[in-house]
């Protein structure tokens, strides 16, 4: 008995090792083949080189620009991408297979922008200060799942709550001016997280349908309006937007100071909410007991705490902080509202949750990641590179499936996450 | 002591039967039923609240009916807007049945129709009985293809399926505009995203043409009954079907009792894709002739709350998207008669899903028409 279940358990350990390692191995494999495709489709010829500005002329400290020679920097990254593929693919990668994953990734994301920008110059400091404002709704909306999903509510419906939030901000921005449409926006994001949070608490509907039916619904709804009302009637969706408030002194550090502290208040509220969500879950009492119930909600039941209305509570503030996204659609960027106009953010914040291990400070890294991928593809278009845009334009998508699936293998998230709770 | 427990339980036993019998039917009809009242009420509610006057909402109504089942046209109608939502909702509920959430049978069938568009155009030559068919099965395979990329991704590595298929939507919009402006699928002479036009013996003969020449009614609608009774008895006669829902029901017991959890997941993928992309080729071989941009007109993302209202039952699945046809088309008819905007159709629609994925719900409202039993919050929340 004793032995069988020795071997049992031995077989089951060296079962775990060798998925483990073929994991490893997939990722060297797959490393080595983005060495070649670096050697063999970004290589440059000739003694080429990219230009990439660090400031403008009209800064207070001007940089000079940063010149790569575009085929020796290639070169080098090829070989140290086939380097570490190798190592993985060979050693089965005992260690550090995610690390060197997302180092390989950066490595030809940084050889593909040299590819594309030789011969030419290309603007570093826009280019990061476009990625902070993209990141935006998507780290919103992954802020807004990492509420959800640690007392253990999926949140499909983010997406849905953008849009509500856009839409609202476009028509009571128009009506009561930027602010009464932000508060409005939270408002409206706050009341469909409720609403989530009573057909998925009180009414034990499955989550995921809910959340579709809440996204089915917003969409429904604000393409309704905006067709049946704003059609006509055109001053209802004209609302003002909100401009960058330039931060004295710290605006004029070189690179970062355009892109963290020239911007308008939505990047500045989302940077303020990540910080304050990150303390609360993981600093204050009552963010302890939230996790409690994303963990095990009826360990947290028995010690008193009400998971419910913990549920409730904490659904509604996600949807408020989804709301407070949406807004950005409209008082943070065009001013006006058009159908579907959040065009998946909120799955991508979704993903980026996921990316982020269930951590604000995660999700916030990952969605400007993708902020990175979307403001890349923009810029790649004035370069005119080969590359047809539809294909740049799906760039932000692959590599959510990429991470998705490959990066998050280790990743949990709360044990009772998706699951309803029934009080005995 | 002893005989008389088990005589109670006996007893329980029967009566917990009697009584599910009883909250089945209260599932299956009455609690659709009230749905649909509702959610058509609280259409009305909302064209109230958008400054619609109460006759334009009569008149809405009405024209919502008419244009549904008010003429033979109407009726015809109806059945071509259902079966592509019919065929992509089967495909969604048999991955529902195997514990799928797939959100991609827009991709899916998007890309199955570009498939039966490409490959009806490369083979004019080819004789009807042939190439028609044929036209039929690329657009299958091309839609199970995209759809088991989900599959493999989740069954490899766990990527939740959900937002790997929402992707797979995103992408495919993409890679639709690039392959309608690419020059061999481009139709000659326009510089829009277009198809070349599908040659007449690879379309979907019309099936009512001979009475008034409009009448769209296609043979798709063969494909599509075919499509239930296979769904019908892959899922509750087969083997492979029993996999699926022993997976669906209970991933763990299912894997315990040997049966290969990836390769469900992929199959399971598979099949709902070739569903969606058989919706699409049906579409275009039957309705639209050519591909553009965003043809699907979001029938893949309507099938999702067609297989949800039809239970993820082939038959109900088949009512479902009758109903949502006819929802559908009393709605361009309530476009044109009233000035009621169509997507109002697309509120009343998720509604409808609303209340029948929460009866409990349905019965807070409606406290009446259902029998008060003790274990009133159930349903299988247990």
């Amino acid at each position: 008995m004793t032995v069988a279940t020795t071997n049992t358990a031995t077989a089951s350990g060296q079962k775990l090792d060798v998925g483990k390692q073929r994991r490893a191995r997939i990722t060297g494999a797959v490393m080595i083949g983005l060495a070649l495709l670096v050697l063999l489709v970004l290589g440059v010829d000739g003694g080429e080189q990219a230009t990439f500005r660090l400031s403008r002329p009209t800064d207070t400290w001007v940089l000079p620009d940063l010149v790569v020679p575009a085929g020796p920097f290639n070169y080098v990254a090829a070989t140290v991408l086939a380097f570490l593929g190798a190592r993985q693919f060979l050693q089965g990668g005992v260690r550090w297979t995610s690390l060197s994953l997302g180092f390989g990734l950066a490595i030809l994301v940084m050889a593909f922008l040299v590819w594309a920008t030789a011969g030419k110059a290309f603007s570093l400091t826009g280019m990061l200060q476009a990625t902070m404002v993209r990141a935006v709704p998507i780290a919103l909306g992954g802020l807004a799942g990492v509420l959800c999903e640690r007392v253990a509510v999926v949140n499909i419906a983010i997406e849905g709550m953008l849009l509500a939030g856009a839409f609202t901000g476009a028509l009571m921005g128009s009506l009561l001016g930027g602010w009464g449409g932000l508060v409005a926006a939270v408002a409206v994001g706050g009341a469909f997280g409720f609403f989530l949070a009573a057909l998925v608490v009180t009414f034990r509907m499955d989550q995921i349908i809910a959340g579709v039916v809440i996204n089915l619904f917003v969409l429904g709804l604000t393409s309704y309006v905006s067709s049946q009302v704003f059609a006509d009637l055109r001053h209802l969706n004209n609302a003002p937007v909100f401009r960058a408030w330039k931060i004295p002194v710290l605006s004029d550090i070189p690179v970062i100071g355009p892109m963290l502290f020239y911007q308008n208040i939505f990047v500045y509220g989302a940077l303020i909410l990540v910080a304050i969500a990150t303390y609360y879950l993981f600093h204050t009492r009552s963010g302890l007991r939230a996790r409690a119930v994303g963990e095990h909600p009826r360990a947290a039941d028995t010690l008193g705490v009400n998971v419910y209305r913990t549920r409730y509570i904490h659904v509604t503030l996600g949807g408020m902080v989804a709301g407070f996204g949406g807004a950005w659609f409209t008082l943070g960027s065009v001013g006006r509202f058009d159908e579907n106009m959040t065009g998946g953010r909120g799955f991508i914040g979704l993903a980026a949750m996921i990316f982020g291990r269930w951590h604000p400070v995660g999700a916030l890294a990952a969605a400007l990641v993708f902020g990175f991928a979307d403001s890349l593809q923009q810029k790649l278009a004035l370069l005119r590179t080969p590359i047809p845009s539809e294909f740049l334009a799906m760039s932000p998508y692959i590599a959510t499936i990429i991470v998705v699936a490959g990066l998050v293998g280790k990743a949990r998230p709360p044990a009772a996450d998706g699951k309803p709770y029934v009080k005995e | 002591m002893s005989e008389k427990t088990d005589i109670n339980a006996e007893m329980n036993r029967l009566l917990a039967r009697a009584t599910r019998d009883r909250s089945d039917i209260e599932d299956l009809v009455v609690v659709p039923v009230f749905a649909v009242i509702v959610a058509l009420i609280l259409g009305a509610a909302t064209m109230l609240a958008t400054g619609v006057d109460l006759a334009t909402i009569g008149k809405s109504f009405v024209a919502l009916f008419v244009g549904s089942v008010g003429s033979l046209n109407a009726i015809s109608e109806t059945l071509t807007a259902a079966i592509p939502l019919v065929l992509a909702g089967l495909g969604l509920a048999l991955g529902f049945r195997a514990g799928l959430f797939n959100i991609g049978a827009e991709g899916q069938l998007l890309l199955g129709g570009v498939a039966a568009v490409v490959f009806g155009f490369s083979f004019p030559d080819l004789p009807f009985v042939v190439l028609m068919p044929l036209c039929l099965l690329a657009g299958a395979l091309t839609g199970a293809f995209y759809a088991s990329i989900a599959g493999a991704l989740k069954a490899a590595t766990g990527a939740h399926e959900v937002i790997s298929t929402i992707m797979l939507n995103l992408i495919s919009y993409r890679l639709l505009d690039y392959l309608l402006r690419s020059p061999w699928i481009q139709k000659e002479g326009r510089s829009d995203p277009i198809s070349k036009s599908v040659p007449d013996n690879a379309q979907l003969p019309r099936l009512l043409d001979w009475i008034e020449p409009n009448l769209r009614l296609h043979a798709g609608i063969f494909v599509m009954l075919i499509a239930v009774f296979v769904v019908y008895w892959i899922l509750f006669r087969s083997k492979i079907g029993f996999a699926f829902r022993a997976s669906g029901e209970n991933p763990d017991a299912a894997r315990y009792a040997g049966m290969h959890s990836g390769l469900i997941i992929v199959a399971a993928m598979a099949s709902a894709g070739a569903l969606a992309g058989l919706a699409g080729a049906a579409q275009v071989l039957g309705v639209l002739d050519r591909a553009s941009p965003g043809f699907s007109a979001g029938i893949g993302f309507d099938a999702i709350a067609v297989a949800l209202l039809g239970r993820s039952h082939p038959l109900g699945v088949l009512f479902a998207g009758v109903l949502f046809g006819g929802l559908e088309a009393g709605g361009r008819q309530m476009q044109v008669d009233a000035g009621v905007s169509i997507d109002i159709i697309g509120i009343i629609q998720a509604l409808i899903i609303v209340f029948i994925a929460a009866p409990l719900l349905v019965r807070a409202i409606f406290p009446w028409g259902f029998r008060r039993t003790g274990d009133n919050h159930g349903g299988k929340g247990k």
